[in-house]
């Protein structure tokens, strides 16, 4: 999936710029200006949010109504940004997310989708063998755990709200934050303590 | 667009109702080149399942009209929430699919044979 | 096992039986340089009104299933974006030459 575009690629890519740069239509200072702009999206950014939820339970309240509201507030522009849905796991339902049809993804909040996200197995196999998905990461659910898995079809963008993990009493939002890993919002693993941290 | 002047639809579907996704094919008709004559965003797989309103969305602009570059009307978005193991069979007992779905790829769900009410969740 | 129904559309792929026995790849690596371009490319066309991301879908849609599979991720975006140029006149075949 991750092969190099080919030489032709490349060369097809800089024909298209080149006639549309002719044409006045696209600059190479606004190609560099919105790959910087992009670039800076992170799963940082959403693992923040899910530290403050579980710190916070005004906050939380929020991301659960409107989470691009509470990504704007707490800085991050979500101008031309689809909306942002953020999906509670509670005790005994976890949330999975997928895009069948494409690779629909929370770009404003988690940066740029991985390559598997978009592979042709993923998009398969995440909504008829989800527990064979979780399987492969080593992720494993508390028993009697449903999972329910989020077919990103349309015009929201979603995430997960993982449940905070035990033994992180009276960590600080950073300390949480950084337990919060990219696969945990998207649904194919939980939130782990480190063995060290936790004893 | 966001210039469409026309008040949002109301909903036809409230949360809870059972409801039946549409078994229409219409990516079967192609165009003389070949192409796909339409582009749609209900997955094959929940074509004539049922399910149950979890929320309602909004009202986005129609994709399968801006695909084609027309004037595309609001439509009403859906949350809807499916049993997984009558689709596959490979799901746990209890897991679900919660998919958008568009209001016109939605119809009432048939009285007769599942409406003893709510949906395992 | 077989599919529910017949699948029609080559990118509708939930439950596919064709992949149904493969792992999935972990393949962590953003975007290349290329990738990055073409994202950037479809941003600023879409911001221009030049597309939608419904078209740039429509597009990828309309890629023959052999070269569906035989192109990388953002070579079916570029395969895409310059069909909706052309289609819309944007650019001429002659300026791709």
């Amino acid at each position: 999936m991750s092969a190099p575009a080919r030489a032709e690629s490349l060369a097809r890519l800089e024909r298209l710029v080149a006639a549309l740069r002719a044409k006045g239509l696209v600059s190479e200072e606004e190609l560099a200006a919105m790959q910087a702009r992009t670039d800076r999206a992170s799963p940082e950014i959403g693992a923040r949010m899910v530290a403050r939820a579980w710190l916070d339970p005004t906050w939380r309240a929020l991301l659960l109504q409107d989470g691009a509201a509470a990504a704007e507030r707490m800085g991050v522009s979500m101008a031309g940004a689809p909306p942002l849905g953020v999906l509670e796991n509670r005790p005994g339902l976890h949330h999975l997310v997928v895009c069948t049809l494409c690779s629909c993804y929370p770009r404003a909040v988690l940066g740029y989708p991985p390559g598997w996200y978009k592979s042709f197995e993923y998009r398969s196999r995440a909504v008829r063998d989800p527990r064979g998905v979780l399987a492969e990461w080593g992720t494993t659910l508390p028993a009697g755990t449903k999972v329910r898995v989020v077919d990103s079809t349309a015009d929201y963008r979603w995430m997960v709200l993982p449940m905070r993990p035990e033994g992180t009493e009276g960590w600080s939002e950073d300390q949480l934050a950084a337990l919060v890993t990219r696969d945990a919002l998207v649904g194919v693993a939980l939130p782990q303590v480190p063995a060290r941290a936790a004893a | 667009m966001s210039a469409d002047p026309a008040p949002d639809p109301t909903p036809r579907f409230a949360p809870g109702a059972r409801v039946r996704v549409r078994d229409a094919w219409p990516e079967r008709r192609r165009l003389p080149s070949g192409a796909p004559s339409c582009h749609i965003r209900t997955p094959h797989y929940l074509r004539g399942r049922e399910g149950e309103v979890q929320a309602v969305l909004g009202a986005f602009a129609n994709p399968e009209d801006l695909a084609f570059a027309r004037p595309a009307p609001r439509r009403l978005l859906y949350h809807v929430l499916f049993a997984q193991p009558p689709i596959w069979q490979e799901g746990g007992e209890g897991d679900t699919l919660l998919v958008e779905i568009f209001e016109h790829w939605l119809e009432p769900a048939p009285e007769s044979a599942d409406a003893s009410g709510k949906e395992a969740a | 096992m077989s599919d529910p129904a017949p699948t029609p559309a080559i990118h509708d792929m939930g439950g596919l039986s064709r992949f149904r026995c493969s792992a999935v790849e972990r393949d962590e690596a953003p975007p290349d340089a290329f990738g990055k371009r073409v994202d950037a490319l479809r941003q600023i066309l879409a911001q221009k009104g030049l597309m939608t991301v419904d078209e740039l879908r429509r597009g990828i849609e309309a890629i023959p299933e052999p070269e569906y599979f035989a192109l990388t991720y953002y070579e079916r975006w570029l395969t895409s974006i310059t069909g909706l140029m052309l289609e819309k006149g944007v650019v001429t075949p002659e300026d791709l030459a």
